[in-house]
């Protein structure tokens, strides 16, 4: 295709538009990164030196290493819950069969798309006539609420993908229901589900403001002890903690889209 | 014409359909009081067009639809309820239905990894299945990584691999080009008598019917307009959809003006009679139509040659290599079509002229 002038100018504003939003979103990423190996104790251009003391106070600290533990606690137990339950969850939703099926899905659908503030404040006051607050049960309860509707989604989409033929096929050759979701459905969907999954960890671990309602002391979480500090005392430290979630983060999203491909 | 024995009283049919209706909303009846006998070792196809209730039919069978109301029966026992996976069937979808995770050999291994058969066996059958279907060494590769074709045998070789009662096959050739098609059909048909194995073949197209069935139900609106051998069905359609739907055919509208037994004679618009072959429900003073394929009519007369013939002029025709095909207009307005051997055609009149068609009065067919 020949290239007018004006095309090109197209395309120029297009990439230049792209690469602006792109620096945006990076850019206070960025920061923090570089903020959490400057050896100087304050956040202000220009970075003179370089140190790794920041991650040593992190690594060293009692209480970030309990905020550490319990984020991870957290986060496995949400994730163990809030997996088998999404799946089920679409897995029902795809019966053809069942009655209600859109109001069902909304309802599931809530948490993720309710202010999260809102979700906050009525699980404190649920959780608190029933003695949840302050307890590690509570709070993986609040995090699962919060991490099933990706689930969902997740194995809903691939579920859609789903030939219902391929069960049908199973079902002939004499497989009764439990082997064919054994051999065929959850191998098929299996890349959904582990995407659901990896959504519902990364949910947890960076979850603060259901956290902030529902947590006690005995349940300081990493974004939760950041939030705290970022209030008070300012240390880089905490752009070494958050280095630390952007890392975990970013080797999560590349198993998914890992997943993704491998399921092609 | 040899009448295929539909249903022979000494041998029960290995599957009986009794009164099936089935309904998805009280208005609309996608299969309509069907009784259907299937006879052991046949290849029956369900042909029709969409909607005709044929892959209802076939999905009830195989229990993936239920039937609002009748039963059905296979080897006498009754199976309206019983689930899919006791009913002891093959079936190969348009799709393919292949496990995208499996290797073929997997695929062909499942149904009998599910009857837990042995290692050896499963092995063995499984190489026996492959080769069946012209595969073998193709055991270890992913059904994504073979063409269309390939992947129908694999889905084919596993609804045989463990000797299923009934092979159902759901528009299997569908999604395959027509050179490949038509090799197809001669495989599945040198398969059938190769392991006598009953065969129900759902179809919309009419050669596919025609070429590999031993009877064929042609079904519309939800009912079995015929079932018949395809011989039987093409040169006797019963109905005028049967004979509009099945090849070629001419249709002249008329009025009966006399019926006895096996004949009857119709009055064409234009006033001419002619004598054919009486169908179902032929009385005289009733609408009808006479209805004729291209090729029944062996030649042309120039003119007056008398007999069971009517007049038009030629409009034109058209060189096909092994036949002519003529087009004549014939008192009324209505144009005919014939298909003439090229000798045949040596002393035709040019176009506009008059001439005379004989229909020979066993390929004349009157119907309601």
């Amino acid at each position: 295709m020949r290239q007018t002038p004006a095309s090109r100018l197209g395309h120029f504003g297009l990439g230049l538009t792209a690469a602006l939003v792109l620096a945006f979103l990076m850019a206070p990423l960025i920061v923090i990164v570089l903020f959490s190996f400057k050896d100087s104790g304050d956040f202000t251009f220009p970075i003179t030196g370089w140190s790794l003391k920041w991650y040593r106070d992190f690594f060293t600290s009692p209480t970030w290493m309990a905020a550490l533990q319990n984020s991870l606690i957290l986060a496995v137990s949400t994730t163990l819950l809030a997996t088998p339950l999404g799946t089920m969850a679409a897995l029902g939703l795809a019966a053809p069969q069942l009655p209600g099926r859109r109001l069902i899905s909304a309802f599931l659908l809530i948490p993720m798309i309710a202010p999260v503030v809102i979700v906050g404040v009525g699980m404190y006051f649920v959780f608190s006539m029933t003695g949840l607050t302050a307890t590690f049960p509570g709070l993986i309860l609040g995090h699962t609420s919060l991490a099933v509707p990706f689930v969902v989604v997740t194995v809903s989409a691939v579920l859609t993908g789903l030939d219902r033929r391929l069960l049908w096929a199973a079902a002939s050759m004499g497989a009764p229901p439990l082997l064919t979701f054994r051999k065929v459905t959850l191998p098929v969907i299996l890349p959904g589900i582990a995407s659901g999954a990896l959504f519902s960890f990364a949910t947890s671990l960076d979850e603060v403001v259901v956290t902030m309602f529902l947590a006690g002391p005995g349940q300081r979480t990493l974004p939760r002890e950041m939030f705290t500090i970022a209030r008070d005392t300012l240390t880089p430290t905490i752009a070494a903690a958050a280095t630390v979630l952007i890392a975990a983060s970013i080797v999560l999203l590349i198993a998914s889209s890992v997943l993704g491909r491998s399921n092609r | 014409m040899t009448e295929r024995p539909t249903a022979d009283p000494a041998v029960p049919p290995i599957v009986s359909f009794r009164s099936v209706t089935k309904r998805y909303d009280p208005k609309s009846t996608v299969v309509d009081d069907l009784s259907l006998d299937i006879v052991k070792g046949e290849f029956l196809t369900l042909l029709g067009p969409s909607g005709s209730g044929k892959t209802t039919t076939l999905m009830m069978l195989a229990g993936f639809e239920w039937p609002s109301s009748g039963r059905i029966f296979m080897d006498g026992q009754d199976i309206t309820d019983l689930p899919p996976h006791k009913r002891d069937l093959g079936v190969v979808f348009q799709s393919y239905a292949l496990f995208p995770h499996m290797s073929v050999a997997d695929n062909v291994a499942f149904p009998l990894a599910v009857r837990n058969v042995s290692a050896e066996e499963k092995k063995r059958r499984v190489a026996e299945a492959l080769e069946l279907v012209h595969l073998s060494g193709f055991g270890d590769r992913k059904p994504g990584q073979l063409s269309g074709g390939q992947q129908q045998r694999v889905a084919l070789a596993r609804s045989l691999v463990y000797r299923p009662r009934i092979v159902l096959m759901d528009e299997p050739l569908g999604a395959l080009d027509k050179a490949l098609r038509e090799q197809m059909q001669l495989e599945i048909k040198q398969i059938h008598r190769q392991l006598g194995v009953t065969f129900v073949y759902v179809t919309h197209d009419q050669d596919e019917a025609l070429t590999m069935s031993d009877r064929v139900a042609v079904f519309h609106e939800g009912r079995i307009q015929q079932i018949c051998s395809p011989v039987e069905i093409y040169r006797r359609p019963r109905t005028r959809f049967v004979a509009s739907f099945l090849g070629e055919t001419n249709m002249l509208p008329g009025t009966v003006v006399g019926a006895d037994g096996a004949m009857a004679e119709i009055k064409l618009a234009n006033g001419v009679v002619l004598r054919g072959l009486a169908g179902e429900g032929i009385a005289a003073g009733k609408e009808a139509v006479l209805v004729v394929r291209p090729e029944a009519i062996p030649e042309i007369h120039a003119a007056d040659a008398g007999g069971n013939a009517i007049e038009g002029t030629l409009l034109d025709q058209l060189f096909h290599g092994d036949h002519v095909r003529v087009r004549i207009t014939v008192a009324g307005g209505q144009t005919v079509q014939l298909k003439l051997r090229p000798q045949a055609c040596s002393g035709l009149p040019a176009a506009g002229e008059t001439l005379r068609l004989s229909i020979p009065v066993e390929e004349a067919l009157i119907l309601a």
